[in-house]
């Protein structure tokens, strides 16, 4: 890409906030009540992340984290997504891709525990969840959206990205590297976002 | 020839009677567009995708054409992109709408649509629009090949025809100049084989303008696509003159500059004179003056509405500025941009 210097974020948005929303609107109602499943599943595993020692509840966080992953690439990025946006199947893999990392990690392998950790990564983490659990979904709202076009965790990238982020950081023991899809993910989603509105204004 | 009288708005009437304290004055003010005239009914907004789109004011003048240099076609001076605004996926009521725009854009005139592989769902848009309005005879097909490596732009291109639902494309021109020698090669051994009509290449918002020169320099090209407008007019000093010399003809994309530019003239009033060149509007201001360019072949502006596509093509009727004219409408927004 030569130029490059030359070109906006909004040089790279193939779709218009309308069409995105119609689209997300449309996701959702398909969906429902699904979201409020998965966000409730997403407290449940909070509260376990937060107070649990045990291995095995451990473990099913990250199987519910891991699924969350596989399931947003395949129903809102591969099967949805990509009816506007011809880098969606991509961006399915690389969901798919941290999916199964998150699966391997700590769902098969034992050790990626909550427990021990320090105050203040506990405080971090658990905020970092609560606002992909029940603060990102009224973004738009606050956005002047309408609350069809609600993005919640399990459902859409940007809020399961955020999640995950959170609940590594309340496992101390969590490879870095299970972070950097997340990271990626979260910063695409905001940019997008960012440009999404700027075009919209 | 006047420009098609569009039916005072009674919204318009009283909401400037308020302002000015006398009823039917129209002040030619801070109206990036034209209010669209009232309808016939006022269907409900769940409806309205899939209800007929308001008539056509009742006398439509001829759009003006310009001959395509190499083969003396004419063509409208105003086409319709489908940059973001036809990427509405498999959405029912947005792909009606775009139908919509298409039909209104087909018989207000225009014949000219133009796409690419780039832009996500558009081409199939485009393709049920044309199929479900049964107006595919009517358009003049302009596509992009964008694909590296070059060997997989046969299979692109019949890709985009599929989409489309044409046997072949009037035009088809190289993306961005992506792998644009091999291209070449590719779109001219197809018009030679008489499966395609003009060859092309494009860039936008002044891009790669030296490599842009030197294709054209070198190639039997038919067509260049760019960005002009009455803000950005870089293409003015060289690229424009090149063209006429080597006559090529020029799509000007990006007229409104995908509505910023309209969205900044709003915050002033129209000038008076616009009248004189039967400007209704900034909309129409903006595109008499990327059409009345000699070397400009086809405008290029998208749009999602059925009341704009009419107005677009309404600026290609009528009185076109001459150079003077020109030059005092780019004197009047330098000063305002």
């Amino acid at each position: 890409m030569s130029e490059w210097w030359s070109y906006r974020l909004g040089s790279f948005l193939l779709f218009s906030q309308r069409t995105y929303g119609s689209l997300v609107a449309s996701y959702n109602a398909e969906l429902w009540p699904l979201q409020t499943v998965l966000v409730t599943l997403g407290l449940a595993a909070l509260v376990v992340a937060g107070r649990s020692r045990s291995p095995l509840h451990a473990r099913w966080v990250w199987l519910l984290l891991g699924g969350a992953w596989c399931w947003v690439a395949w129903a809102f990025h591969f099967s949805r997504f990509s009816t506007i946006n011809w880098a969606a199947p991509t961006l399915a893999w690389v969901f798919a891709l941290q999916g199964l990392a998150l699966l391997w990690a700590g769902a098969v392998r034992p050790g990626l525990v909550f427990q021990p950790r320090s105050p203040a990564r506990s405080a971090l983490g658990v905020g970092v969840v609560v606002v992909a659990l029940l603060a990102w979904p009224l973004v738009g709202l606050g956005l002047g959206r309408p609350w069809a076009q609600a993005e919640s965790f399990g459902s859409f990238p940007d809020p399961t990205a955020i999640a995950t982020l959170g609940f590594l950081t309340l496992a101390p023991r969590a490879p870095a590297w299970l972070m950097a899809i997340p990271l990626a993910a979260g910063a695409l989603g905001l940019a997008m976002a960012w440009a999404l509105q700027a075009a919209a204004a | 020839m006047p420009l098609p009288l569009h039916s005072t708005d009674r919204r318009t009437l009283l909401r400037h009677g308020l302002m000015l304290g006398a009823a039917g004055m129209l002040p030619a003010h801070a109206q990036p567009r034209r209010e669209p005239p009232p309808p016939a009914s006022q269907p409900s907004a769940s409806a309205s995708a899939s209800a007929s789109p308001a008539p056509a004011p009742a006398a439509v003048a001829t759009v003006r054409t310009r001959p395509i240099p190499g083969s003396a076609e004419p063509l409208p001076l105003v086409g319709l992109g489908s940059w973001i605004t036809f990427n509405v996926g498999n959405d029912p009521a947005a792909r009606a709408q775009c139908a919509d725009v298409m039909q209104a854009f087909f018989s207000a005139g225009g014949k000219l649509i133009d796409c690419s592989p780039m832009y996500g769902s558009s081409q199939e848009v485009i393709g049920h629009g044309l199929r479900s309005r049964g107006t595919l005879a009517r358009v003049f097909s302009a596509d992009k090949v964008w694909v590296s490596p070059a060997a997989r732009g046969p299979a692109q291109i019949d890709t985009s025809a599929s989409r489309w639902g044409v046997p072949r494309f009037d035009l088809l021109q190289v993306h961005n100049l992506l792998s644009w020698e091999d291209h070449l090669v590719t779109l001219f051994a197809m018009k030679a084989a008489g499966r395609l009509r003009y060859v092309g290449i494009s860039t936008s918002e002044g891009r790669r303008h030296a490599e842009l020169e030197q294709i054209m320099r070198s190639q039997p090209l038919d067509f260049v696509q760019l960005t002009y407008s009455l803000r950005d007019r870089r293409v003015e000093e060289r690229i424009l003159p090149l063209a006429q010399e080597r006559g090529i003809a020029v799509i000007a994309n990006r007229p409104f500059e995908q509505g910023d530019l309209l969205r900044t003239l709003a915050r002033h009033p129209l000038p008076a004179w616009a009248a004189e060149l039967q400007c209704g509007s900034w909309a129409q201001f903006a595109l008499k003056f990327v059409i009345s360019h000699p070397a400009v072949t086809c405008a290029i502006p998208a749009t999602t509405r059925v009341d704009h596509v009419r107005e677009n093509l309404a600026a290609a009727t009528g009185r076109l500025p001459d150079a003077a004219a020109r030059a005092r409408m780019a004197a009047h927004t330098d000063k305002l941009l």
